[in-house]
């Protein structure tokens, strides 16, 4: 095995205290350079062995689950009868999947459409460093760092549709009549997304910050002595030279937003009617509220497909974009 | 003239800082002046908590006590595993020119799509074997899957960045592989290992995910469950569920408070490399 490695460890390798004194010593040379690289191979082992068994095994185990009757009983029996392509036609055939197909589509591009545009209009405003815009944009951070089902709790409550603050405060300035805002089949998907933007607007601004302070201010000065300032200005300088820090950040943005869980069960649980109901929640609550484990997993794995195509896409576009 | 101009201009910039700070920062606030509120008066809660009360905190802390317990011993298990395992990998990944490196890399990249609750899924019926399911360890292990991976990514960054010389330099006067990294490397990597264990310990503490699916009984119970487990039922008294948000909240007050430079290289870090 750790033959295989033997090129890597010989271009890298320099002569040691302990080795100059195995050399001395004949054919134990060998072993001195092979306990080296061996060595080398022992500092990424533990960390190799974490990554298989808990995202390689999990993978693989949800294939393989997928194509099984794997419910509660498998626990008991310690039996999951193959059942094919069965859980796959359950889950798509379910009258669910489409509306959490398309609720998974609009939570993630409604979120990241806000997050990022917001963010962006943040970070372009502090880069003017006023007094006090350090400590800001520090304090900015906040909304992000909180767990977030603790963002849930507070916005459910924020919310509701009898006591909460948002509708009092509208109620007072006589604009709508008490919408239930996490209650209403219409409202729900709006205001899960609304609050999910709060939540991604500091990791965007601050990631856009620093991208945007890696611009030169020469190139601005530049610009505006061939008339390009403002709008022009961003469109003709910043935009372009920000592209690779713009495509982190949504590719990202994308890959983390399709999976969340934990603000949707906070706010709604995936209700009312399935309205916030995306594949991620869709597939714990086949997992672990209703223990059909086999189709929670080909949900899963659904998951997967569309986060690692849209990851490809995207990044071969984008590189595309950038070269031509 | 110009610059009284400018001046008056920039503080104009800090009064509309202020202004979206208070916007977005509102909910915070919210919070925080419900779990002030006296517990029962959950109808229009004043706008400042006049009649301050910590009733709320004292029913949070009574019967979330044990929950904050747990998180604490699983964000602190997580980052000392998630060290352990991420920073030999890191230097390895930075220093040796290994055969696999770019692959192990790509891998951890890739490992940050697959979905948590895929990984829940599976990890259910193997600790259902193993007898991992509510505990401690469990949570501990399974919580590093967000840890890990961002600590090699960020400690590689930045243990790059120590010159190879300095290693070598300890190995010719005989320090092993194992000495140098202990005793050269590591020491001189103290802020990365500080902003890796720093964001280790609030993912982990924020993890609600594994705690929701590998836990089903209440003898082990992160406070995000417990949290959770409050706003499932109907909720009559608010300030003691908003004193629980604000005490699960604290890891990131402090954190912001007292590590800032920190968080910024953390957030940027983690996501740029």
């Amino acid at each position: 095995m750790a033959d295989t490695h033997g090129r890597g460890g010989v271009t890298t390798y320099r002569p040691s205290n302990g080795v100059a004194r195995a050399a001395a010593a004949g054919p134990a040379w060998w072993s001195a350079r092979r306990r080296e690289r061996l060595l080398r191979l022992a500092f990424l082992l533990p960390a190799v062995a974490y990554l298989l068994a808990f995202f390689g095994y999990p993978v693989a185990q949800n294939v393989v689950m997928a194509f099984q009757h794997y419910t509660t009983a498998t626990f008991y029996t310690g039996e999951a009868p193959w059942v094919g392509l069965a859980n796959y036609a359950a889950v798509v055939g379910s009258p669910v999947f489409a509306k959490a197909l398309l609720n998974t589509a609009l939570f993630t591009l409604g979120s990241i459409a806000g997050q990022f545009v917001i963010g962006l209009a943040i970070a372009v405003f502090f880069r003017r460093q006023f007094p006090l815009s350090r400590v800001l944009r520090s304090l900015l951070l906040l909304p992000w760092l909180v767990p977030l089902i603790v963002s849930g709790a507070v916005w459910r409550w924020i919310l509701d549709q009898d006591n909460g603050v948002l509708n009092r405060f509208l109620g007072a300035l006589h604009l709508v009549d008490r919408p239930g805002w996490l209650t209403s089949t219409s409202l729900a998907l709006i205001a899960v997304i609304l609050v999910n933007i709060w939540i991604g607007i500091p990791f965007n601004t601050t990631i856009l910050y620093g991208g945007l302070q890696d611009i030169p201010e020469e190139l601005y000065e530049a610009a505006a002595m061939d008339g390009a300032t403002g709008w022009r200005a961003f469109r003709y300088v910043t935009w372009p030279l920000l592209r690779p820090v713009v495509n982190v950040v949504l590719v990202l943005g994308v890959v983390y937003t399709i999976k969340v869980l934990d603000i949707i069960l906070g706010l709604t649980g995936g209700g009312p009617a399935n309205a916030t109901q995306t594949i991620a929640t869709q597939s714990y609550q086949l997992s672990f509220q209703q223990f059909d484990f086999g189709q929670g997993a080909a949900l899963g794995n659904i998951l997967i497909v569309i986060s690692l195509v849209f990851a490809l896409f995207y990044l071969r576009a984008s590189r595309g974009a950038v070269r031509g | 003239m110009a610059s009284r101009a400018r001046a008056r201009r920039s503080w104009a910039s800090t009064v509309t800082g202020v202004l979206l700070l208070a916007v977005m920062l509102f909910p915070v606030y919210w919070m925080a002046n419900v779990s002030l509120q006296p517990s029962g008066s959950a109808v229009q809660t004043p706008w400042f908590p006049v009649r301050l009360s910590f009733a709320g905190y004292g029913v949070a802390l009574s019967q979330q006590g044990g929950h904050l317990l747990t998180s604490l011993l699983v964000a602190a298990g997580s980052v000392a595993f998630s060290l352990l395992v991420a920073t030999p990998a890191a230097y390895a990944l930075a220093h040796f020119r290994l055969r696999g490196s770019t692959a192990m890399l790509f891998g951890i990249l890739i490992s940050q799509m697959i979905p948590g609750i895929v990984v829940a899924n599976a990890l259910y019926s193997a600790y259902n074997d193993l007898g991992l399911l509510n505990s401690i360890p469990g949570l501990i292990l399974a919580d590093s899957t967000a840890g890990i991976p961002f600590a090699i990514l960020i400690l590689r960054a930045f243990l790059g960045a120590i010159p190879t010389e300095v290693v070598e330099a300890a190995r010719v006067d005989g320090a092993g592989q194992i000495r140098a990294f202990v005793s050269i490397v590591l020491p001189m990597s103290r802020n990365a290992l500080i902003t890796a264990a720093l964001f280790t310990f609030l993912f982990t503490w924020s993890d609600f995910l594994f705690a929701l699916t590998l836990t089903t009984t209440e003898d082990v119970r992160p406070v995000t469950l417990g949290l959770y487990q409050y706003i499932g039922t109907y909720v009559n008294d608010w300030s003691s569920v908003m004193a629980t948000a604000v005490l699960a909240s604290i890891p990131a007050v402090v954190l912001l408070l007292v590590a800032q430079r920190y968080v910024t290289a953390g957030v940027t870090g983690g996501a740029v490399k």
